[in-house]
């Protein structure tokens, strides 16, 4: 079974605060953390363990990015995948998400994968990428994926819809699936582990290398385009309790007794 | 202009609320629009759902086939190819069906496609200028779409308040000869419904939920001894039951439980719109949080900024002593 898994480099939530710059023109990127789109963790755990299982395969991830997406490569590496590929090319700033899946389209057409996984969902909440990689390459497609059976050339798999219920399907493969958090316990990825991906050669290709027409992605092929961040005015909002931790204590225990808490 | 049309998500013969939210979108969009419904279906319940929504919509295309009794979205898709005219617009619910069915229709039809729409700010020749949220709605941003071959636009629910007017009195038009190849690479089989467990977090009258704040599983035992404390239960968010740090019987949101507790109480917890989503009933909200500027303080009754690992052990002592 050969995988391919796409990966993006995000800034991590759960290590900062997200703030609009002062022109608005972007979020603030002064020390910011930024680690692999958790969903696309759990997609690679995924694969790692399909091939795990099948005992024979490969896992490639690869991602669309700057030198710095690198690292995100090699940590996803260092969990198992077998190879990582960069796209990197300037034509490629400011894709729209059909631009991204233009690229990755050309990426896959170079393999010869029996599946391919995307995150359900990055940092931007659109869970558009993988839906029109699919349809680009004429490829059955599930959303939200918290499960996967492997059989001969079918796979069942669970789709995780309203109410934490499952949609079960029959899905042909090749096919396209996008992966949502919680369908594993992705594995610890130890210094260790890093150190002994560090100087594995990863392969860049640029649009020429894939192919890609420069003015189908990008800037230039966007259809969609984000102008500005801001903060929006949504009225008054909560009301603040302030004061020594003690205060707060006193008026929660307040509010509390008087709104049916205790 | 081009046209616009809505898809209509439908279950057991009545219509979800997000079709009425669509025409109230839709009238952001152009409010001179005459807006198009599609429903697809089966039998009984689709003839139904035509004739409810026809009060709301101008004309309702209808696609009536057995294989659509389940909403595949490959089938829906292949059908929506077939029946829209190029160059529409097309609205979807951004949810578990929507997600699945629009990038893709957006490719198909060679259109443009925006998720999470939550606002529309005009449009201007064939640019539409739409507001969405990125980081879980810590941010929002202004886009805008080139919608000259047409897009697909999937809108947030809950967000535009449903147009009740019902006073478009449309017409049902039978497209199901329309509707071409329906055949699939992917077959629906069934539907595994969630496991219940302990206990039954829909029915508390106080939740003192946890999220990614929480940090450690070990810490999880302060929120519990609140909650004891309190006569409450423990609800979370989706990433405490990804962690496998709780049962998802007691996560909160669109893919977990629906609460319409008295108070609730969100310890760590950012506020993203699926988490929202699973909290009805207009309840007294509390948020603490370290982070001054998490949404769910946009929503909450009171908010607290601090440090919940320190703060919650502090309120189950001074409650207590009570
Ligand atoms: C299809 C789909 C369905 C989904 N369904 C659900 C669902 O049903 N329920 C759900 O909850 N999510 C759901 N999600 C996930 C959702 O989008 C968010 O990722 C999730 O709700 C975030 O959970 P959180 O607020 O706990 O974590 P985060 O967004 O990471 O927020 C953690 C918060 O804790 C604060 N914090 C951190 N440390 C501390 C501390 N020590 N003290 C105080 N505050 C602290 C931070 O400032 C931050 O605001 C779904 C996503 C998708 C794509
Ligand atoms: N720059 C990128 N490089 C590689 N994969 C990406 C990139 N952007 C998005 N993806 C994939 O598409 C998924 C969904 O992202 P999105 O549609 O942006 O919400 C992600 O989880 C990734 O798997």
């Amino acid at each position: 079974m050969e995988i391919l898994v796409c990966v993006k480099r995000v800034p991590d939530t759960s290590e900062n605060e997200i703030e609009v710059n002062s022109s608005g023109s972007d979020i603030e990127r002064d020390d910011l953390v930024y680690s692999v789109n958790e969903w696309d963790n759990y997609a690679v755990e995924e694969a790692i363990q399909i091939v795990e299982n099948a005992g024979s395969g490969s896992v490639t991830v690869v991602t669309i990015g700057d030198d710095e997406s690198e690292e995100i490569l090699r940590r996803e590496m260092a969990m198992g995948a077998n190879n990582g590929l960069l796209l990197s090319d300037d034509a490629f700033e400011n894709s729209d998400g059909k631009g991204i899946a233009t690229i990755l389209k050309a990426a896959v057409d170079k393999g010869n994968y029996d599946l391919i996984l995307t995150g359900a969902q990055a940092e931007g909440g659109a869970a558009q990428v993988g839906g029109m990689l699919a349809a680009m390459l004429d490829l059955p497609y599930a959303s939200l994926v918290n499960k996967i059976d492997i059989g001969d050339s079918k796979l069942k798999v669970g789709r995780e819809i309203e109410g934490g219920n499952q949609e079960m399907n029959d899905i042909s493969m090749p096919c396209v699936l996008s992966i949502q958090t919680g369908i594993n316990e992705p594995r610890y990825v130890g210094i260790r582990g890093i150190r002994k991906v560090a100087s594995v050669d990863i392969p860049v290709m640029s649009a020429s290398d894939l192919g890609i027409d420069a003015s189908a992605v990008g800037e230039a092929g966007a259809k969609v385009k984000r102008v500005d961040y801001f903060v929006p005015d949504l009225g008054d909002g909560a009301e603040m309790l302030e004061g020594s931790t003690e205060e707060i204590i006193g008026k929660l225990i307040e509010l509390l007794k008087a709104n049916g808490g205790l | 202009m081009p046209q616009i049309f809505a898809y209509i998500a439908h279950k057991d013969g009545a219509a979800e609320d997000s079709a009425l939210e669509m025409v109230a979108a839709a009238k952001k969009i152009d409010p001179d629009a005459s807006v198009s419904a599609v429903v697809t279906g089966s039998g009984a319940d689709l003839d139904k759902v035509c004739q409810d929504i026809a009060a709301s919509y101008s004309e309702v295309l209808k696609v009536d086939n057995e294989v659509l009794s389940y909403p595949n979205a490959e089938i829906v898709r292949k059908a929506l190819v077939n029946i829209l005219p190029k160059g529409s617009i097309v609205l979807l619910p951004h949810d578990t069906f929507g997600m699945d069915l629009g990038p893709g229709l957006s490719i198909k039809n060679d259109s443009a496609f925006v998720a999470d729409v939550v606002g529309f700010e005009g449009i201007d020749g064939n640019i539409l200028k739409i507001v969405r949220q990125e980081y879980s709605g810590q941010v929002s941003t202004h886009v805008t779409c080139d919608i000259s071959a047409g897009v697909v636009l999937n809108i947030r629910p809950g967000v535009f308040a449903a147009d009740e007017s019902k006073s478009a009195g449309g017409s049902v038009v039978d497209k199901s000869g329309d509707a071409g190849d329906l055949s699939v690479t992917r077959t629906f089989l069934e539907i595994v419904e969630a496991e219940a467990g302990d206990v039954d977090i829909t029915k508390s009258d106080v939740l003192v939920s946890i999220g990614r704040g929480i940090e450690d599983e070990d810490n999880i035992e302060i929120a519990q001894e609140l909650a004891e404390a309190m006569g409450a239960d423990v609800s979370c968010s989706r990433p405490i039951v990804d962690s496998k740090w709780m049962e998802k019987s007691r996560q909160v949101g669109t893919s977990g439980q629906t609460v319409k507790p008295k108070v609730y109480l969100a310890m760590g917890i950012s506020g993203s719109f699926q988490h929202l989503g699973g909290i009805k009933g207009s309840p007294y909200i509390i948020a603490v949080n370290k982070n001054s500027k998490a949404p769910i303080f946009q929503v909450a009754d009171i908010g607290i900024i601090t440090d919940i690992l320190d703060f919650i052990p502090e309120l189950t002592d001074a409650i207590k002593e009570l």
